[in-house]
């Protein structure tokens, strides 16, 4: 039961740490990001290779993995910004789509769908299975209040004020002379990069990586994390993580309260009540548990309530 | 090496014809409503099983199943549309498109949940390739891409020629100056979602036709779908069909020096370059 729990909230935290680079781009420089799920299959790629192949360690692999997704996040974002969101949606969603395709195909580096396994991770031999579960929880959860800690900071300061400027009227922030296209590509790196580091973590936790690990639905949990915890909070992340955990694995209960049904009729059961869950959440609590807090200038106070 | 260069290029026309509907139907709905629909994955499958049920269950020839493809596609588009989508609209294009990815996967996996993952074919005659000047073509495909053409026709008739279809342009171009004309959006917004996701529904079954069905037939497609839909000019109905034939006939000539799994990435490629040197596409974003 410990090491199940432990086990979650690894995954609690990954899924936090990729919910806080979604909030850094979606939540503060209001830009989409539907393809996450491709970054943190580079970065999960790119370090389990690194430490397979060239035996990086695990500070080198992450900023490694980091690396790497950053430059693909550029890219994309070069490319549709200076376009409407809807471009950004399209193209993040195909992004993620082709990712996996590389991941399924080019057997030479990436073992095609069987995957790369034995991923080495630092003291997986040296602690008990249950004190290596407990040690990555820590870790993890320390990486995703360090980066929460951080990206709040980022979010208070100048950076951030000029993020939010753009999310709510670009041609304002430009006419204050900000370099939109530059802050645009900027923060989908840096919220790539999280993401990257995000799917390091993961990989060197799990000890293994396969193209149908990175699928929408990873996606959609990160966006139903963000949803939840609340668009624009950093600390809602970190809430969020832990709320999509408990959905997905308390749907795991479904099963005993419909008897009868196949393994597959349960598997699709527990997805759809995923996207249901999100659909529903959007409609009926859109700012989350812990909305963003705005300041409103005294003679612009209009309640204090954000559109 | 003129031989396979030809063959690449009856097969990508053939293609291009069939991905033609789901890429009219992604935009016309958006030259409507203003936002990705990304459900038209999932939307397509359902119109392809519908498809199957009056095929294969019922006995009816593929034009009638086709048929019902429309009309069940059409009305489960519609139908989720305004239950789960409208509400976010007025939270901005976003929010709409990112509750799209919710349904197409809720829908999907009622699909899955009904049919299971065992692909499954239609009670269809199988005919000899017809060799033409040592190309071969398939009887099934150039039948399927007549039927996709029929379909294409009527929809240009009814935007062109019809009430319903002036309505649907007046919104595309100006949903303001429509409604305060007396258009009712709601309305405008059932329509295009039943004749969009009706498309698709065809487009569907006629991709499981050539390929398989399963709960992913519309899913392994919408890399396609979008890549025809901005190679052309989002929400731009002529564009669509453009797009469709460029996408086709590109990712057919990949496969002469591609391995053909990466076939559907060519077309993310035609999306990054068109964004890059046309970003509003072949035919721009007016809808039509």
């Amino acid at each position: 039961m410990v090491d199940y729990l432990a086990s979650l909230a690894v995954f609690a935290g990954l899924y936090a740490l990729l919910g806080l680079g979604l909030n850094l781009v979606w939540g503060l420089g209001g830009m989409v990001n539907l393809g996450l799920a491709g970054f943190f299959a580079i970065g999960a790629y790119t370090s389990a290779l690194a430490a397979l192949h060239l035996h990086f360690p695990l500070v080198a692999a992450a900023l490694s993995a980091m690396l790497l997704a950053a430059a693909s996040g550029a890219l994309l974002a070069v490319v549709t910004a200076r376009l409407k969101g809807d471009y950004l949606a399209i193209v993040t969603l195909g992004f993620a789509e082709v990712i996996q395709l590389i991941a399924s195909n080019e057997i030479w580096l990436t073992n095609g769908t069987d995957g790369l396994s034995a991923i080495p991770a630092p003291g997986r031999g040296a602690l008990s299975p249950l004190g290596f579960d407990l040690a990555s929880a820590g870790i993890v959860w320390v990486v995703a209040a360090a980066a929460a800690a951080a990206l709040g900071r980022l979010s208070a300061a100048p950076y951030g004020r000029v993020l939010r400027a753009i999310r709510e009227d670009e041609m304002v922030a430009r006419v204050a002379g900000k370099n939109v296209l530059s802050f645009k590509i900027s923060a989908f790196a840096a919220s790539a990069a999280v993401m990257g580091l995000a799917g390091s973590l993961y990989a060197t936790y799990d000890g293994y990586v396969a193209p149908d690990s990175f699928d929408v639905l990873v996606t959609l949990l990160v966006v139903l994390a963000v949803t939840a915890g609340g668009v624009g909070r950093m600390q809602g992340a970190l809430l969020g993580g832990v709320l999509v955990v408990a959905l997905s694995e308390g749907t795991r209960f479904l099963g005993g309260l419909l008897p009868g049904l196949s393994a597959l009729q349960m598997a699709s059961l527990r997805q759809g009540v995923i996207g249901l869950f999100l659909l529903l959440l959007l409609r009926l609590r859109p700012e989350g548990l812990l909305p963003e807090r705005m300041r409103v200038h005294p003679l612009n106070d209009q309640g204090g309530k954000i559109r | 090496m003129i031989a396979s260069f030809l063959q690449a290029l009856v097969n990508g026309t053939l293609a291009g014809a069939v991905l033609a509907l789901p890429a009219l139907g992604f935009n016309t709905v958006y030259a409507v409503l203003r936002f990705p629909n990304f459900a038209i994955a999932s939307l397509a499958t359902i119109g392809a099983f519908a498809g199957w049920i009056a095929n294969v269950l019922w006995g009816w020839p593929a034009p009638a199943a086709l048929v019902v493809a429309f009309v069940i596609a059409g009305a489960a588009g519609a139908a989720t549309d305004a239950l789960a989508l409208r509400p976010l609209r007025p939270r901005g294009a976003i929010m709409a498109a990112i509750g799209s990815v919710a349904l197409d996967l809720l829908l999907q996996n009622a699909v899955r949940f009904g049919f299971g993952n065992d692909p499954r074919g239609y009670n269809l005659p199988v005919f000899r390739d017809w060799q033409v000047a040592g190309i071969a073509i398939g009887p099934q495909e150039v039948e399927d891409a007549g039927l996709a053409l029929v379909a294409m026709v009527a929809l240009f008739l009814l935007l062109r020629f019809t009430r319903i279809g002036k309505t649907m342009r007046a919104v595309a171009d100006n949903a303001a100056l429509a409604e305060s004309k007396g258009i009712d959006p709601a309305r405008v917004a059932w329509i295009a979602n039943s004749v969009g996701f009706g498309l698709a529904g065809i487009g569907g079954m006629l991709v499981a036709l050539d390929t398989s069905l399963d709960p992913l037939t519309g899913f392994r497609v919408l890399l396609s779908i979008f890549a025809a839909a901005v190679v052309g000019g989002l929400g731009s109905i002529p564009g669509a069909v453009a797009g469709a034939f460029v996408v086709g006939i590109g990712e057919e000539f990949s496969t002469l020096f591609l391995a053909p799994t990466y076939r559907t990435a060519i077309g993310f490629l035609a999306i990054l370059v068109v964004l890059s040197f046309r970003p509003r596409g072949l035919f721009g974003e007016r809808a039509y």
